[in-house]
């Protein structure tokens, strides 16, 4: 839902990342606000990914220019534990298996973190579980799956499941879902779609990061861009992203070369 | 005793000596094996680095050890499990004392421990290592029980002391198809040396499960010998867990008199700070069809020092043994140092021998993807610690687990 006037959430300014010495992010824009579901889509190794775990701290990436800013704050100088309790959630792409760590105690952990920092008391394990049963409805998972180890052996839609269960725990406002629909049969993509819906609302954002239409057709972005060659080539409505089912990406390239041309 | 170890004046140590002249004169049950051990102690060389068993393991902590005998201290314990037998036991004082014994739990007789005494060491091949003469040389009071055949009993034994020398020797006979649950608690509350060895005679049908909880300080050395020697068909499982210790070196060894049992062996060791940490195991299948389930777990921080030697003989006679063994350590600083090394002499061929041996550090994206779930760094990395650990703990017999917390072993290792 576009209001002009929601609060920004998220300024992505002029972004450049590197890993390694490897320069991936050049010069990312993007504006969020409450209320509005954004996707972003773009070839393999267009740097989805790498925005996503830039956005979220992981270590392996440095930025080296540019700035984000989360609801006025400068979100590249946290911890990432600290982005995650202030709201700022990863859906990850491929999501790590932890053995030996129960699913359960991490997610009553994490909740918990998220909880101190929005000044609500702390749950001990019984009042947890309630939570917990009532939000496995979202993705309409097995409570089975809370005894196990962190996705380990998890099936890819088990783990992709397992991060919208999450997402429903932690009540982020910035959602950064990449390419939660990889691995879903046709079932679950309906019903993670749905929790991913019932989640969202006019005080929160959504950022889904995806390379199909079908998920668009569950979830009904208000924003589609398109990033290519480490930054956000075009951004436009839904009909964006329906255009690039019907051309590919051909045209990418030729914006690409002509954009090229025009600097040199 | 081999040549190597005739000892140079200096190296015997003037502390040891020192040690040996004020020892009250050997008295009591123990005073054949007492008089043995002080003269094995004068005889020989303290182990060095020039001896291979010892080569990473530096005892110089030891000269610097009170070791008057140390008085009981109290540890903190939740209760005793249900239908659980306790005992205190710090070497001195007959722990059995006042105590009516549980069914299936009987006192070995003076005849039965003349008998028994040191048997399983000499066929475990460990009468003579130096931490079991030093335990023969100090060891006042053997602790000796039966477990009747067919009962089952589960019994604690807590030895935590006060500054000083802990001298602990004890000796099981599981009769058969009796099975036993011993948890044991090793913790020093002072400065000082624990020395314990344990022998276990298990018939046929037994079933043992041994879960050593050795809690120390930097202060303290801890050397422990846990033998055990099993007819077929029985089950045996050693573990140990040790945190703390400025110097523990552990020495489970089994030894399977004709095959056909099952050994499970199990260790943990966290080391900190300037700490060493050494367990060298050691396993002889003496007849076919013995199976052997071994993991080897070791966490070192600072500049810890973690040694495992897991030696495995599979003579000719032990035809279609099947045995594992597996050594994971984690790294947690680059200047920590881990030493382990899987020494298998196998003679027969028709045997399965895996063995393997890991050193990982935390994975950043394990890490990561609990930190970005709002888990801060120290705490992700705890919940990580206590998954590589728990694969050990988990196993231990009920009581056992109950006194090793992961916050406790960390606790104790810094
Ligand atoms: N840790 C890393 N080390 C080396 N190269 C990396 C690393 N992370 C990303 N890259 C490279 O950066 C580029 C962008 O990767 P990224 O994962 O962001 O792409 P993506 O748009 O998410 O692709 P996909 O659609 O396939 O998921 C790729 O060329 C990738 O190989
Ligand atoms: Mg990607």
């Amino acid at each position: 839902m576009i209001r002009p006037d929601a609060p920004v959430l998220l300024e992505i300014r002029d972004l450049h990342a590197r890993v390694e010495d490897k320069a991936i992010l050049k010069g990312v824009n993007l504006t969020i606000r409450a209320g509005e579901i954004h996707a972003v889509m773009g070839r393999n190794g267009s740097g989805k990914s790498t925005l996503s775990k830039v956005l979220a701290g992981h270590p392996a990436y440095t930025v080296t220019g540019g700035s984000v800013t989360y609801r006025g704050e400068n979100l590249l100088e946290l911890d990432p534990e600290q982005r995650a309790r202030i709201g700022v959630f990863l859906g990850f792409q491929y999501p790590v298996e932890i053995p030996g760590v129960s699913n359960l105690e991490f997610l009553r952990v994490s909740t918990n973190a998220r909880r101190a920092e929005k000044g609500e008391e702390e749950l001990d394990t019984f009042a947890f579980e309630d939570l917990v049963r009532e939000r496995l409805k979202v993705v309409q998972m097995d409570p089975a799956f809370l005894d196990r180890s962190v996705n380990e052996g998890f099936s890819g839609g088990e783990k992709k499941r397992n991060e919208i269960l999450q997402m429903a725990l932690l009540e982020p406002l910035v959602a950064i879902l990449d390419e939660t629909d990889s691995g879903l049969d046709i079932d679950a993509l309906r019903i993670v779609a749905g929790g991913v819906n019932q989640l969202a609302n006019a005080d929160n954002a959504t950022l889904l990061i995806t390379h199909y239409q079908r998920l668009l057709d569950a979830i009904t972005p208000d924003y589609v861009h398109v990033m290519a060659a480490g930054r956000i080539l075009r951004t436009g409505g839904k009909e964006l992203a329906l255009e690039l089912e019907q051309r590919g990406y051909d045209w990418v390239d030729q914006e690409l070369a002509a954009l090229a041309a025009e600097v040199a | 005793m081999s040549a190597s170890l005739a000892a140079p004046a200096a190296a015997k140590g003037a502390w040891l000596e020192g040690w040996l002249a004020q020892l009250p004169a050997a008295c009591g049950e123990l005073a054949p094996v007492q008089e043995r051990g002080r003269q094995a102690l004068r005889q020989t060389a303290i182990p060095s680095a020039r001896h291979e068993d010892w080569r990473f393991t530096d005892l110089s902590l030891l000269q610097t050890l009170p070791l008057a005998p140390a008085a009981a201290a109290t540890a903190a314990l939740p209760a005793p499990e249900a239908g659980a037998f306790r005992l205190h036991w710090n070497g001195g004082s007959d722990p059995l004392a006042g105590h009516a014994l549980p069914a299936g739990l009987q006192r070995l007789s003076a005849g039965e421990i003349a008998q028994g005494l040191g048997h399983t060491l000499a066929a475990a091949g460990c009468q003579q290592h130096w931490p079991v003469e030093l335990n023969h040389a100090a060891a006042e009071h053997v602790l000796a029980l039966r477990v009747t055949s067919r009962s089952q009993v589960s019994l604690e034994l807590v030895s935590a002391a006060a500054e000083g020398l802990q001298a602990l020797r004890l000796l099981l006979l599981l009769e058969e198809k009796a099975e036993l649950d011993l948890s044991q608690l090793v913790e020093a509350q002072a400065a000082g040396l624990h020395s314990l060895v344990v022998e276990v005679h298990l018939a046929r049908g037994a079933r043992l499960s041994h879960g050593l909880v050795a809690l120390g300080q930097a202060d303290a050395a801890l050397m422990a010998n846990m033998a055990i020697e099993q007819e077929p068909e029985s089950n045996a499982q050693l573990s140990s867990i040790t945190s703390g210790w400025g110097l523990a070196r552990l020495e489970p060894r089994a030894v399977q008199v004709d095959g056909a049992a099952h050994t499970t062996l199990r260790g943990l060791q966290l080391v900190d700070g300037q700490r060493i940490a050494d367990t060298h195991s050691f396993v002889e299948f003496k007849g076919p069809e013995g199976q052997l389930d071994q993991l080897h777990k070791a966490v070192a921080a600072g500049q810890g020092r973690s040694v495992f030697n897991g030696a495995v003989r599979v003579p000719r006679a032990a035809q279609r043994t099947n045995a594992a063994q597996l050594s994971r350590s984690l790294l947690l600083s680059d200047r920590a140092r881990i030493d382990t090394k899987p020494e298998l002499e196998i003679v027969a061929d028709d045997v399965k021998c895996a063995h393997g041996a890991t050193v990982s550090s935390l994975q950043t994206d394990e890490l990561f993807y609990l930190q970005s779930r709002g888990i801060g760094a120290d705490q992700a990395a705890g919940l990580l610690q206590r998954a590589f650990c728990e694969e050990v703990l988990r196993d231990l017999p009920a009581a056992a687990r109950s006194w090793c917390s992961l916050e406790r072993l960390l606790e104790v290792a810094a």
